[in-house]
C-alpha cells in the first residue's frame, strides 16, 4: 500500500488549480455542515442540556400567569419530590431593547443546587447571599457588555416599572460548552420587596425528583394535587418543556436537512465530475499502468484513494474552520443561546465527506477498472 | 472583432454534463439566498401590515409589549378624550381598549401544545382597523364566551374551526366567526370579549393592556402624544401602530437574515468553486480550440470576453433555475414563535420580483468572479505551443 503513496501524491498534486478547487469545495461544504450543526444545536440547545431529574411546573392556563408561593411547601410534601425551587421572569431591559437577554428573579437558597451544571466561585456566591441587590450573570453575558464583579447594573423594568439597580456579585460558567452562559439572575426577595403587584407569586417552579425514571409520575401527581384549584398547574420534564419551545420555532431541522442534502448532492456532482475528467485525461496512463502489471483492483483502489484524499483533506479543513468560527462567537450578536458544534458532529461530517469521496470516485474508477489495455493505448 | 456568441452557446450545449454541475451549484446558492430573503420579508410584512399609520397604540410607560402593560378604564376614558382622536358620525371616539393573554393550544402540525395570542376586544376593534373583517359567521357578542378566530389560527390549532367548542382557561368557548385580517398578525390570533377574558384569567374586569386609537390623520399623532404625556393622570407611552409592529418583527427577521446570509454566502463560495472547476476543466480540454481562435486572428481581449460571456451564461442559467425553484414557495404559510409576544405567528414566504432580481444579480456576480481567472488564463495561452499539441 505504502509504496503507492508517491504515485498517489504525484497524481493529486499534478494540477494545482484542480487540487485547490476540489479540496476547497469539500472544505466549503463541510464548513457549512459544521455551521448548520451549530445552528441546529442552538435551537435545540435547551433539549440537550435539560436535566433528566428536573420538572418544570407552570400555570396551566399560560406560561406568563403566575403560581402562588405557597405551592412550594405543598409540592415538597408529595412523594418523589426532592427539592423545589422557583424563578420569576423579570423582562428588564439593559440600556436599549435590542440588548435582550433573559433576566429573572431566583430563589437564592436552592436555585444553584438545582442547576449543578452552572459553576460558581463559592466566595462570590457567599457575597450574593449577603447582598439583597446582588445579581449573577453568565460569563458570555459579562463579556458581551464588559461587566466585572462589583459593577452596578441598571435594568429598566417592563413588567414592574422603574429602573432597578443590581450589584454584580457572581459570574458563573457552564460546565459544558452547550450550557447557557447568557442569563441574568437576581434575588427573589429583592423583587418581592420592590414590586408593587404580583407579591406572593412566582413565575415557575423547578422540581427535582428523587428518581428520574419516575419523573412522569411525579409530574402527574403534582398536576392532580392542584387540579380544580384556582391556579392549576402543568408539570412536565425539563426536556419536554424545552422540546415544546423548539417545536414552536418551526421545523428548523427539516430546513437544515434540506439545505444540507442540496449541498451534498451538488458536492457529489462536482467531485464526480472532476474524477470523471481526471480519468478521461489519464486514459493513456491507466493503460500504461495496466501494461506494467497493475491489477484492475489496484487501479480502482488508486482512484478511490485519490478521491477520498480530496475529501479527507477538504473535510478536515472545513470542519476545523467551522469549529474555529463557532468558537469565535455567535454571528447574530447574542440572539442565539449557544453557538457550538460538538466533536461528535464533526466526526459525523468527516465520515459523510469520505462517503461522498468514495461515491464520487466509484463510477470513474469502475470505468477505469474495466478499461481494456488495447483501448486505452489506442488513443495515444 | 468579437468571437461569435454562438460559439459559446454551442460549447455550453456540447459540454452539458460538466456545465450542469456549475449551473446546479449556482442554482442552489441562489435558491437558498432568495428563499431566506423572502422568508424574512414575509415575516416583516406580516407584522408591518398589522399596523396602520393612522392608529396609535397606547401602553403603560416602560412596557415593551402589550402583554406587560396595564391601563385602567379611567385612563382609557382620558385617552379617548385627547385631541386628534377620530370620532364616528354619532360623535363616539374610535378607541379600542384591549386585553392580551396567551393560551396553550394544540398545534396541528407538531401535534403538541403551542402558544397562541388571545386578544380580548370589543366591537371597536374591527372599526378602528382597516383590512379586518369577519369572513365567516358573525362577530362575538359582549358578555358571552364566544370566540372569533383568525383564519391562520383556525388552521394552526385543533378545535378552532367555525362552530367548534374549544376549552381553555377552565371554560368552554364557542367559535362563532372567522376573522380575515389580510395576512397580518391578527390572522394568528384568537379574539374573545375583553371582560369575559379578564374573568377567565381572574383579572379585574375593567383592566386593559393596550388602547388603540384611530387618529383623525397620521399627522395628528404628535399633538395626541404630547397631550397624553402632559396629563399627570397618565404614565403611558405612545407608538404609531405600524412602527410598533415593525419593531416586533426585528428579532426574528434579523435572526433569519443573519443565518440566511451566512448559509447563502458559504454556498456561494462553494458554487464559485464549482464554476471555477468547471471552467478550468473546460479550458484544459479546449486549449487547442482557444489556440485556433487566436491563430484565426482573434485578440487576447476577444478571448477573455468570449470566456466571460460563457461564464455569465452559465451563471444566468443557474440564477434562473434557482429562482424557478423558489417561486413555488411564494404564499406558502409557515409559523414560528414571535419572541416579543411569546406566541405563534403565521406568515407566508413573499417571493417578490425584486428579490428574484437580486437572486439573478447574485448569480451573475458569481459568474463574473468565477469566470474571470479562467478567462485570463485562456487569453495567455501560447498559440504555437498549444497548436503543436494537436
Amino acid at each position: 500500500m505504502i509504496r503507492y503513496l508517491p504515485l498517489l501524491l504525484a497524481n493529486v498534486t499534478r494540477k494545482k488549480a484542480r487540487l485547490l478547487l476540489t479540496v476547497g469545495s469539500y472544505a466549503v461544504a463541510l464548513f457549512l455542515f459544521g455551521l448548520l450543526s451549530a445552528v441546529d444545536a442552538a435551537f435545540s440547545q435547551g433539549v440537550e442540556v435539560a436535566g433528566a431529574d428536573r420538572l418544570i411546573v407552570r400555570n396551566r392556563v399560560s406560561l406568563i400567569m403566575p403560581l402562588p408561593i405557597s405551592y412550594r411547601d405543598r409540592m415538597l410534601a408529595l412523594p418523589g419530590v426532592r427539592t423545589v425551587t422557583f424563578a420569576t421572569w423579570f423582562g428588564g431591559i439593559y440600556q436599549e431593547e435590542r440588548n435582550f437577554f433573559p433576566n429573572f428573579a431566583v430563589d437564592p437558597d436552592r436555585y444553584l443546587e438545582t442547576y449543578p451544571e452552572f459553576l460558581v466561585d463559592p466566595g462570590q456566591w457567599a457575597d450574593f447571599l449577603k447582598d439583597r441587590e446582588a445579581c449573577a450573570v453568565g460569563q458570555k453575558l459579562a463579556q458581551r457588555f464588559g461587566w466585572k464583579v462589583g459593577d452596578r447594573i441598571p435594568l429598566k423594568g417592563t413588567i414592574w416599572p422603574g429602573v432597578w439597580e443590581f450589584n454584580l456579585r457572581v459570574i458563573y460558567r457552564g460546565s459544558r460548552p452547550e450550557d447557557d452562559e447568557g442569563q441574568f439572575w437576581f434575588r427573589y426577595d429583592y423583587l418581592e420587596e420592590r414590586r408593587p403587584w404580583g407579591k406572593g407569586t412566582v413565575g415557575w417552579y423547578i422540581v427535582r425528583v428523587t428518581d428520574p425514571d419516575r419523573a412522569a409520575a411525579v409530574a402527574r401527581a403534582i398536576d392532580e394535587r392542584f387540579a380544580n384549584s384556582s391556579y392549576e398547574t402543568a408539570a412536565e420534564t425539563e426536556k419536554a418543556f424545552a422540546a415544546g419551545f423548539v417545536r414552536q420555532m418551526g421545523n428548523i431541522q427539516a430546513l437544515i436537512l434540506a439545505i444540507g442534502s442540496v449541498v451534498f448532492f451538488t458536492l457529489l456532482l462536482v467531485t464526480g465530475n472532476v474524477m470523471a475528467i481526471t480519468v478521461r485525461e489519464r486514459l493513456a496512463e491507466i493503460g500504461v499502468l495496466k501494461t506494467l502489471g497493475f491489477s484492475d483492483g489496484a487501479v480502482l483502489g488508486l482512484l478511490l484513494l485519490e478521491s477520498c484524499l480530496y475529501a479527507a483533506v477538504g473535510a478536515a479543513l472545513g470542519l476545523l474552520g467551522a469549529k474555529a468560527f463557532t468558537l469565535a462567537g455567535d454571528p447574530t450578536g447574542g440572539l442565539l443561546v449557544a453557538f457550538y458544534v460538538s466533536w461528535g458532529r464533526l466526526g459525523a461530517g468527516f465520515l459523510l465527506a469520505l462517503a461522498v469521496g468514495l461515491a464520487a470516485g466509484l463510477f470513474p474508477g469502475l470505468a477505469a477498472m474495466r478499461l481494456k489495455i488495447v483501448d486505452a493505448l489506442r488513443r495515444v | 472583432m468579437a468571437v461569435p456568441l454562438v460559439y459559446n452557446l454551442r460549447s455550453i450545449k456540447v459540454r452539458w454534463a460538466s456545465t450542469s454541475v456549475a449551473v446546479l451549484g449556482i442554482a442552489g446558492a441562489v435558491a437558498v439566498f432568495v428563499a431566506v430573503l423572502s422568508l424574512a420579508r414575509g415575516f416583516e410584512l406580516t407584522l408591518v401590515e398589522s399596523g396602520s399609520p393612522r392608529n396609535a397604540l397606547v401602553r403603560r410607560a416602560g412596557a415593551s409589549a402589550e402583554m406587560e402593560s396595564v391601563v385602567t378604564l379611567e385612563q382609557v376614558r382620558i385617552i379617548a378624550d385627547a385631541p386628534g382622536v377620530a370620532r364616528d358620525r354619532s360623535g363616539r371616539p374610535l378607541v379600542s381598549a384591549e386585553v392580551v393573554a396567551i393560551g396553550p393550544f394544540r398545534h396541528r402540525a407538531s401535534a403538541s401544545e403551542a402558544l397562541a395570542q388571545v386578544r380580548g376586544v370589543s366591537e371597536e376593534a374591527l372599526r378602528i382597523r382597516d383590512n379586518l373583517r369577519v369572513s365567516e359567521g358573525r362577530f362575538l357578542r359582549p358578555g358571552l364566551a364566544e370566540l372569533v378566530v383568525g383564519k391562520n389560527a383556525a388552521v394552526l390549532y385543533e378545535g378552532f374551526s367555525l362552530g367548534e367548542s374549544p376549552r381553555f382557561g377552565g371554560r368552554t368557548w364557542k367559535v362563532v366567526g372567522i376573522l380575515d385580517a389580510s395576512g397580518s398578525a391578527f390572522d394568528s390570533e384568537v379574539w374573545a370579549d375583553a371582560r369575559v377574558l379578564n374573568q377567565t384569567f381572574k383579572r379585574p374586569e375593567y383592566i386593559f393592556q393596550s388602547v388603540t386609537v384611530r387618529l383623525e390623520s397620521p399627522e395628528a399623532l404628535p399633538a395626541f402624544e404630547k397631550a397624553l404625556k402632559a396629563d399627570p393622570r397618565l404614565t403611558v407611552q405612545v407608538d404609531r401602530e405600524d412602527r410598533y409592529y415593525a419593531k416586533q418583527s426585528r428579532v426574528v427577521s434579523t435572526l433569519i437574515r443573519v443565518l440566511g446570509y451566512l448559509v447563502a454566502g458559504v454556498m456561494a463560495v462553494g458554487a464559485l468553486f464549482a464554476a471555477l472547476n468547471t471552467l478550468y476543466s473546460a479550458l484544459a480540454a479546449r486549449t487547442r480550440e482557444v489556440a485556433v481562435l487566436r491563430a484565426l486572428g482573434f485578440s487576447p481581449r476577444d478571448v477573455v470576453f468570449s470566456w466571460l460571456f460563457e461564464a455569465l451564461v452559465i451563471a444566468l442559467l443557474g440564477g434562473l433555475l434557482g429562482d424557478l425553484l423558489v417561486i413555488p414557495l411564494n404564499g406558502l404559510t409557515t409559523s414560528t414563535i414571535n419572541w416579543q409576544t411569546f406566541s405563534q405567528i403565521a406568515f407566508a414566504f413573499r417571493v417578490t420580483p425584486e428579490l428574484l432580481l437580486r437572486g439573478l444579480l447574485f448569480a451573475l456576480a458569481m459568474g463574473l468572479v468565477g469566470g474571470l481567472p479562467p478567462a485570463l488564463r485562456a487569453a495567455r495561452i501560447p498559440v504555437a505551443a498549444a497548436l503543436r499539441e494537436l
